[in-house]
């Protein structure tokens, strides 16, 4: 393979590991295409720590004559010390972590290469699909009809190659949105509120540019959906001066004149650089080791991630309200429609949608809301907190959404069906994996790079009984109700079991999530009467 | 009753603030000598809500309108309460009784001396030696020989404000203790708080020397090195001074200060800068000016948050137990803690300490137990810093709520370590302040012991046992109420960060408490 061009030494012996919550140790370093492999030579214990290369978001290093000492800080924000004997060695360790640790290759990838004995490349790929839940969805299909007008990508490249579109609209008109909207993402159906038949629809932004644009069967879908009589809301996840601008740029929004049914509310959302950069700054702000209460609180406020969260939850709320409580269907787009739009439709649902809650309901709906969709996971978490690399499309948008998850978690600690364990995974594997689920931008990419045939499913994986076990909530009693979060900053909380995760705290709250495990466990035997 | 103008108010309306209620009930507001009780209109729910007097901390009126003139009652649970009323005349009635109502003046005005529930002599007094700290120093392995029990201070001779059994060091001597005692505040001499026996380690406490600049004691020399003698092979002990540096320096001026190394051989010195209880008052207010915020961005409360110092200031508290634990449990070395006087920083670093070094401090019972010992013993003044009666302002300052918020801090860090939830915590700062039983009363061991002469008075006028309620009550009121809380607080949001935002609905709790059969006691045994 070509990564051994790339390893000059590819063993060392008596490097000293010092990782969090371990006495440091001494061991062997080995370097592979896609690792970094550490193993212990103490007596009576052989530890052994398997690092992806791919996890690793930034690499310093110091050298003095006789040794070096590299410090490689991950994208599970974990930071790891390798004290290495020999300048040399150590120079040359460090250039292969650099270089490996960011190849953007994605069919080099490891994934591609990862075949755990348990499980083959035959086994069925992915939860769900388009068309099956589709079919699943009976209510729908008196006014909803899956197109497959997106077939060969060519309508819409971040799309699914089918969608769930209103009955009346043809393909032919849907081809006339598409251009009408950015990245071709025309409204489609995500989500069918059974309550009251009131749906959530997504988007791209219309591109009304300066000239005020329009598009006749845009205009038509959009009533279509609420009927004649019917009244529904637009959810811009731009402020109103944002979404002015963007008509500069060829974007825009939906004209009252035009769309007269419809009633825009603009949130202001975060995104890109933005959020990216709010990480950037909680992460250094908990970095700061000096224990002073001081300054904590003016760095976490400043670093604004609580206020992201904040907004997320209380614009998912305003969605589920307008839908549940107003009763009205609602468009949600900001520009691309790629990522708050994503974001807020996925919290809305798990807010309404008592069938999101369970753990496998809840890993389709991020197969379908986030991966299917067209959340382009390979340029938003290519990098993470650490990396000192030029920021390019990097955003923590997912990560975002796991934060709010875990807000909603720890308000309903008996409406969630998954546990905290599985946000952690998931946050894990979006930015490193074995598997293929997060690869790539788009389910076109996905095609042309044959993911699905090459590499294995994280949400299969995940549900496979030895591994679900963990990822459940031994307190979960499914819900019928809508769970309305309190978006007050008073309920609002750090994550700390992301965030603080590698440190003592943590591994005593994860004592608790375990001894309620076992009670519950111990409960359940009980003989009922 | 004479304070009470207008026992009676219709068509009220009635807005829970801090639960966030947005539409007022309209019902009957109710004027007891304890008591306000509103009740609701609505012919299904009627639903109570008691507001217990000794849990209001002020009353305000708002300026009349046309649609009728309105109270603002905010209690010392952080409960908001806002009253319209439809008569200004009742307004003003209503406002002047509970201005009146909620100071006491006297000790017999409070609660928990006509709170008279109904059960028979052994088993209140029985209740009151449920909490029996001898039992708890014999667990802690004293006395030994190396401590020793002291009736230096029986009939409160020496010093007014401490109990009147102690442990001592047994090299000390009637002569040091006496001569140490004038040389500290209000005669708060060096004595035991925790003995540690797998270290055989000791946490003592004391106020501060009266050393000025230059002044000595030989006494007080004496005694700090037997308190380090009563720890076998250790050659010195900390001296913590749980106050900033400067606070402690300037001190000095006064004739106080702190120990001069130069004078005391073996000790280190060491500071840690708990702030004083006037900057913890408005630290506190700070917090609850944040928690009344209307619709407050992330940045506002972040903010707010920061300003108020709140968590800074708990940050020292656990600062301070933790030094002392360490020294104690790892370095095996004794410890001395003082602050000013010797009763609110310094029993909030005690306790804490306690709580850090000994798992038993972490179960229901332990908890009352260590109260009882570090604050209610050692004379924490209850009656004046949780204003059970009206008297200075400036005397009043959350002491106990810090200590019960690092307890809440720590229970958070470790899930599994502690046998009672947040509930057991909130139910006890209630308990604090609301004088509902006699376990809080009064600012010391001895003038709780005063109070009973008079009660003794008291019981020969007409009423036959008015009961002063013991801690066994405490507790099964508190399980009780444990229980019921826990309930609602399962969908209710998670206490802020700062842990100072609870509320709870009263209605339920007084409700329990009203109704429960409980002990009915006249004098505390002893």
């Amino acid at each position: 393979m070509e990564f051994s061009e790339h390893i000059k030494t590819a063993n060392v012996e008596d490097v000293v590991l010092q990782q969090p919550l371990h006495p440091p140790s001494k061991g062997t370093l080995c370097i592979t295409g896609h690792h970094l492999l550490f193993s212990d030579r103490e007596e009576k214990s052989c530890r052994q720590v398997l690092l992806l290369l791919r996890n690793i978001d930034a690499v310093e290093k110091r050298t003095t004559e006789s040794s070096g000492t590299i410090i490689i800080k991950c994208k599970d924000l974990r930071v790891l010390q390798l004290d290495i004997p020999g300048m040399e060695q150590c120079l040359n360790i460090a250039q292969s972590i650099e270089t490996l640790s960011s190849l953007n290759c994605v069919a080099e990838m490891y994934p591609f290469f990862y075949r755990p004995s348990n499980a083959s490349l035959q086994d069925h790929w992915g939860l769900s699909t388009p068309e099956r839940h589709y079919t699943e969805m009976e209510e729908l299909h008196e006014r909803w009809r899956l197109s497959t007008v997106n077939q060969d990508y060519s309508v819409c490249p971040s799309y699914p190659p089918a969608v769930i579109v209103p009955k009346a609209i043809n393909d032919d008109a849907l081809k006339k949105v598409a251009k009408f909207r950015q990245g071709g993402r025309f409204p489609v159906l995500c989500y069918y509120h059974r309550k009251n038949g009131m749906v959530i629809l997504r988007s791209g932004q219309p591109l009304t540019g300066a000239n005020r644009k329009r598009c006749m069967e845009d205009e038509l879908l959009l009533q279509t959906v609420i009927g004649d009589s019917g009244k529904g809301y637009i959810i811009d996840t731009r402020s109103a001066q944002q979404a002015q601008q963007a008509r500069m740029m060829g974007g825009g929004f939906e004209s009252k004149s035009f769309y007269s049914n419809w009633k825009r509310l603009h949130r202001h959302m975060e995104r890109g650089k933005t959020l990216q950069e709010s990480l950037i700054k909680l992460v250094d702000a908990y970095g700061d080791k000096s224990p002073n209460m001081d300054r904590w609180l003016s760095k976490l406020e400043n670093s604004k991630w609580m206020s992201h969260v904040q907004t997320a939850l209380s614009t998912a709320g305003l969605l589920a309200e307008c839908v549940e409580r107003d009763g009205h269907s609602v468009l949600v787009h900001g520009s691309e429609g790629t990522d708050a739009t994503l974001l807020i439709s996925t919290l809305a649902q798990l807010i309404m949608d008592p069938s999101c809650r369970s753990l496998e309901g809840f890993l389709r709906l991020l197969e379908r809301e986030f991966v299917q969709a067209g959340h382009p996971f390979q340029q938003r978490c290519s990098h993470s907190a650490f990396s000192h690399a030029r920021l390019q499309q990097e955003c923590p948008m997912f990560l975002l959404l796991l934060d709010c998850v875990w807000q909603l978690w720890c308000q309903f600690p008996l409406a969630l069906g998954f546990s905290e364990a599985l946000l952690l995974r998931l946050a894990t594997e979006a930015y490193a994996s074995n598997y293929g689920t997060f690869l790539c931008n788009s389910e076109m990419e996905r095609c042309a790079l044959q993911v699905k045939d090459k590499t294995h499913c994280l949400f299969r994986a995940l549900l496979n009984p030895r591994e679900s076990e963990q990822y459940t909530n031994p307190l979960y009693e499914p819900n019928e109700l809508a769970i309305w979060p309190s978006v007050h900053p008073q309920s609002l909380q750090l994550w700390r079991g992301y965030f603080l995760r590698w440190t003592q705290q943590t591994r005593h709250l994860e004592l608790v999530q375990e001894e309620i495990r076992n009670m519950v466990i111990e409960w359940e035997k009980l003989p009922l009467s | 009753m004479e304070h009470i103008r207008t026992p009676k108010v219709e068509n009220v309306r009635l807005l829970d603030r801090s639960k966030g209620q947005r539409k007022a009930s309209v019902g009957t507001l109710y004027l007891s000598a304890t008591h306000s009780m509103f009740i609701e209109n609505h012919p299904e729910t009627r639903k109570e809500t008691w507001v217990l007097h000794s849990m209001v901390s002020s009353v305000e009126r708002l300026p009349t309108t046309p649609t009728g003139s309105q109270l603002i009652l905010r209690c010392k649970d952080f409960r908001i309460f806002q009253l319209l009323l439809q008569q200004e005349k009742d307004c003003l009635d209503l406002h002047t009784s509970l201005l009146r109502l909620s100071r006491p003046e006297k000790y017999s005005e409070l609660y928990c001396l006509s709170f008279n529930p109904n059960i028979n002599k052994e088993e209140r007094q029985e209740s009151w030696s449920f909490i029996d700290l001898m039992a708890d120093y014999k667990r802690m392995g004293v006395p030994n020989n190396l401590w020793v029990a002291s009736a230096a201070n029986s009939e409160y001779r020496i010093c007014e404000t401490y109990p009147s059994e102690l442990f001592i060091p047994k090299s000390a001597s009637p002569t040091v203790i006496l001569g140490s005692s004038k040389f500290r505040s209000r005669g708060r001499f060096p004595a035991l708080s925790y003995f540690h026996q797998d270290t055989l380690a000791a946490v003592c406490r004391c106020s501060q020397p009266l050393s000025g600049f230059s002044g000595r004691c030989q006494e007080d020399e004496a005694m700090l090195q037997a308190v380090m003698k009563s720890n076998p092979g250790s050659v010195y002990i900390y001296v913590v001074d749980t106050r900033p540096k400067l606070n402690a320096m300037a001190n000095r001026a006064a004739g106080k200060g702190y120990e001069n190394e130069d004078h005391y051989t073996n000790i280190k010195l060491h500071f840690i800068g708990i702030e004083n209880i006037h900057v913890m008052r408005n630290s506190q207010q700070k917090m609850i000016d944040v928690g009344e915020m209307r619709s407050p961005s992330m940045t506002d409360f972040l903010w707010g948050l920061e300003n108020s110092g709140w968590l800074k200031h708990i940050k020292a508290i656990i600062d301070a137990g933790v030094f002392i634990a360490r020294a104690v449990a790892d370095e095996g070395v004794s410890v001395l803690v003082h602050c000013s006087d010797g009763w609110d920083r310094t029993a909030q670093a005690c306790s804490v300490a306690s709580v850090l070094l000994d798992p038993f401090y972490r179960t229901i019972k332990g908890m009352m137990v260590l109260i009882e010992r570090d604050w209610v013993s050692f004379g924490h003044k209850f009656s004046h810093r949780y204003a059970h009666l009206d008297g200075d302002p400036k005397e009043v300052s959350p002491v106990i709520d810090q200590f019960l918020e690092c307890v809440w801090q720590l229970s958070e860090q470790f899930p599994c370590a502690f046998e009672f939830n947040e509930c057991f915590l909130i139910a006890i700062h209630t308990h604090v302040y609301s004088c509902h039983y006699g376990t809080f009363l009064g600012n010391c061991q001895k003038e709780r012991k005063d109070m009973r002469m008079w009660k003794g008075l008291y019981n020969h006028t007409e009423r036959s046992t008015p009961p002063c309620q013991s801690p066994a009550d405490f507790l099964s009121a508190m399980r009780e109420e444990s229980l019921q809380l826990e309930e609602e607080l399962t969908n209710h949001q998670e206490v802020a960060p700062g842990g100072n935002v609870h509320h709870h609905p009263g209605s339920r709790q007084e409700d329990i408490c009203a109704n429960r059969e409980a002990n009915n006691l006249g004098e505390s045994s002893g």
